[in-house]
């Protein structure tokens, strides 16, 4: 087990260098980073040269970038342009994008894997088309557009919630926003458990459980539902990256100011400094998940052993 | 899913005497195939895979229905007159935001344009994005995927490390990233981008099913007869390993409109005075509250759009597989 862990981690470092190398080309060579520093105006070229020179981009970009990563692992992400210190923006908005990550992933174990169960064992069933029609309904409506029709119809029409989140953005007004953004997710949730079931259901070892005279409540918890959980599971864990990642689109509908909205002023102001530690940071999340993921393999199905 | 082209190369490998026989028969029946959706056959030939899917995919009202739909969206792509009689760059700022009326079945948007025209015109930016998006990561991915799966070694792993990578980046914010900077107003930048971040995803199926596929007695046999390393690709591993690449191209492509949809919204993705669903959404997307009209039309016809692709990939798939049912 400690092996395999030290192993797994030692893969992890060429991924984590190479995808924050692409975002920090990304960022460095096809945005002016200057051009953010002198607002809507040209910047005038000795000032721009100035400013180069002090932020040390007139070095080459790779030199900027082990200069860069030095910095990060000694804690230190820069300073935005606006003198903020990174890692205070991020103080201030990881909580509330991991409470509104929280939410969404809770919706979908909930009703996914509730969904995807009821649905596999009545494959044919009314219950199972109308579901598997309605899963398809809603990965086919892009987010932003569910976001901006539950807003209406809830926030607006209704006044079952507040339209916009409050800078607190505590637990009971995430719900809503929580479920837009794992909607898409939800919905391949439950399809993967639907067919993971479905497949599992005609095993042998379900058949020696029943056989058994177990209840059907056990066999389909205990036996059915905890093998068939594997390939759901390897969803859920790359989708938390992605959840964190994609909240830019539910962040700007109910104006929640996390990761997604400093993201997006970061880009739009071309601030450099703020998109790259926050991606960085994005990166890392994506892989220490995916990293449990795989060791949750060996809790659900104990014929997998890590040597 | 690759199981059953196993079985199928096994089965016309088996009945065959001698090695040349198997090298030639399973030439033509491989040359059979690209055409095969409507080589059927009269009886007592073996049927191939694609004209057994092809007569699954006839009887599916799924299929019929999304591939009409299809049909109907990229003959409206091609020619919007054809429904839309008004010019949807022609507006009348008088009318702005006003409801349905006759002549105008879905009102106007926030700047006195027609919806229905604007909504018709949309779909040609739309379906170019998805249909040339999906056609440059098929063609990069199945290319890189399958050679580095053909040949395996270090570029097999070297490919396997850089699809980690682009796994690890959020697809909209590397959109974000790339795009913010472009201020070209077509679409190829947004191409571009769906090609550079979508890649990996199409080349770690393909790689999978050229594995699989290599591994069976014809492609021994194909070797065996000094056959050229390009000629057992293109002839005997490409036809049997392309299916769960066409399967979950056609999905993407569902998922790709969807994704320049939200990329308008987010203001980097197409611009004005394009027309496109996404930037009409984008636009009337503040005014939700008193004229939803503005919202839903476009909203719709991009849903229906991106329903039809996936339910297609969908039928597709369950034709290929008769091992899901």
């Amino acid at each position: 087990m400690g092996r395999y862990v030290v192993r797994r981690l030692l893969q992890m470092i060429p991924v984590f260098i190479g995808a924050t190398l692409l975002i920090f080309l990304m960022v460095n060579v096809m945005g002016d980073p200057i051009a953010g520093l002198c607002g809507e105006r040209q910047c005038d070229p000795a000032t721009a040269a100035q400013l180069k020179k002090e932020f040390g981009l007139d070095k080459p970009v790779w030199q900027q970038y082990l200069t860069y990563m030095g910095n990060v692992f000694t804690g230190d992400f820069g300073t935005a342009f606006n003198g903020q210190k990174v890692t205070e923006l991020m103080s201030t908005a990881f909580p509330v994008t991991i409470r509104l990550t929280i939410v969404a992933i809770l919706f979908e174990i909930v009703i996914g894997i509730t969904l995807g169960v009821v649905t596999g064992l009545r494959r044919g069933h009314p219950v199972d088309t109308s579901v598997l029609l309605l899963t398809l309904v809603v990965i086919s409506v892009p987010t932003f557009v569910t976001g901006l029709l539950l807003q209406l119809l809830l926030g607006v029409e209704w006044g079952w919630i507040k339209p916009s989140v409050s800078p607190d953005a505590n637990f009971g007004e995430l719900i809503v926003p929580g479920l837009v953004l794992a909607s898409v997710s939800l919905a391949y949730v439950t399809r993967l458990t639907r067919t993971s079931i479905a497949e599992n259901r005609r095993s042998d070892y379900v058949r020696t459980a029943v056989a058994k005279g177990l209840p059907r409540r056990r066999v389909v918890v205990r036996h059915l539902l905890r093998n068939s959980l594997i390939p759901v599971i390897t969803f859920i864990g790359t989708d938390i990256g992605a959840l964190m990642g994609g909240a830019i689109v539910t962040e700007r509908i109910f104006n929640i100011h996390g990761v997604g909205y400093q993201l997006y002023q970061g880009i739009l102001r071309q601030n450099t400094q703020t998109v790259v530690g926050f991606v960085t940071v994005l990166v890392l999340v994506f892989l220490v998940a995916n990293l449990l993921v795989d060791l949750l393999y060996a809790v659900l199905d104990p014929r997998i052993r890590y040597a | 899913m690759p199981e059953r082209y196993e079985s199928e190369g096994a089965i016309s490998g088996a009945g065959m005497g001698g090695a040349m026989d198997l090298a030639v028969t399973e030439a033509e029946t491989l040359e059979r195939t690209p055409e095969g959706p409507d080589g059927s056959g009269p009886a007592g030939k073996p049927r191939s895979l694609w004209s057994d899917a092809w007569r699954d995919l006839r009887r599916n009202p799924v299929f019929i229905v999304s591939a009409l739909v299809i049909c109907f969206l990229v003959v409206i792509s091609l020619w919007p007159s054809l429904i839309a009689s008004g010019n949807p760059l022609k507006c009348d700022l008088a009318k702005a935001q006003e409801g349905s009326q006759p002549g105008h079945p879905f009102g106007y948007d926030g700047q006195g344009c027609d919806v229905y025209t604007r909504t018709v015109y949309g779909a040609r930016k739309s379906v170019t994005v998805g249909v040339c998006a999906t056609l440059g990561v098929a063609l990069l991915g199945s290319v890189l995927g399958g050679l580095a799966g053909f040949f395996g070694g270090f570029w097999d792993s070297l490919l396997s490390r850089v699809t980690d990578i682009f796994f690890a980046i959020p697809v909209v914010l590397g959109g974000l990233v790339l795009l913010s900077v472009v201020t070209s107003n077509t679409v190829w930048p947004v191409i571009g981008f769906m090609v550079l971040l979508g890649w990996p995803q199409i080349s770690r199926i393909a790689r999978g099913s050229v594995i699989t596929a290599k591994q069976n007695d014809y492609v021994q046999a194909a070797r065996a007869l000094g056959a050229s390393n390009s000629r057992i690709l293109l002839r005997h591993i490409a036809p049997n390993a392309v299916a769960p690449v066409i399967v979950v191209a056609t999905i993407a492509l569902g998922t790709y409109i969807a994704l320049e949809a939200t990329l308008s919204y987010l203001g980097v993705g197409l611009k004005p005075p394009t027309v496109s669903w996404g930037i009409d959404i984008s636009a009337a997307s503040p005014y939700i509250r008193n004229a939803p009209h503005m919202l839903l039309w476009p909203a719709g016809a991009l849903a229906i759009t991106v329903l039809a692709f996936i339910m297609l990939g969908d039928a597709v798939r369950d034709a290929l597989d008769p091992k899901l049912r």
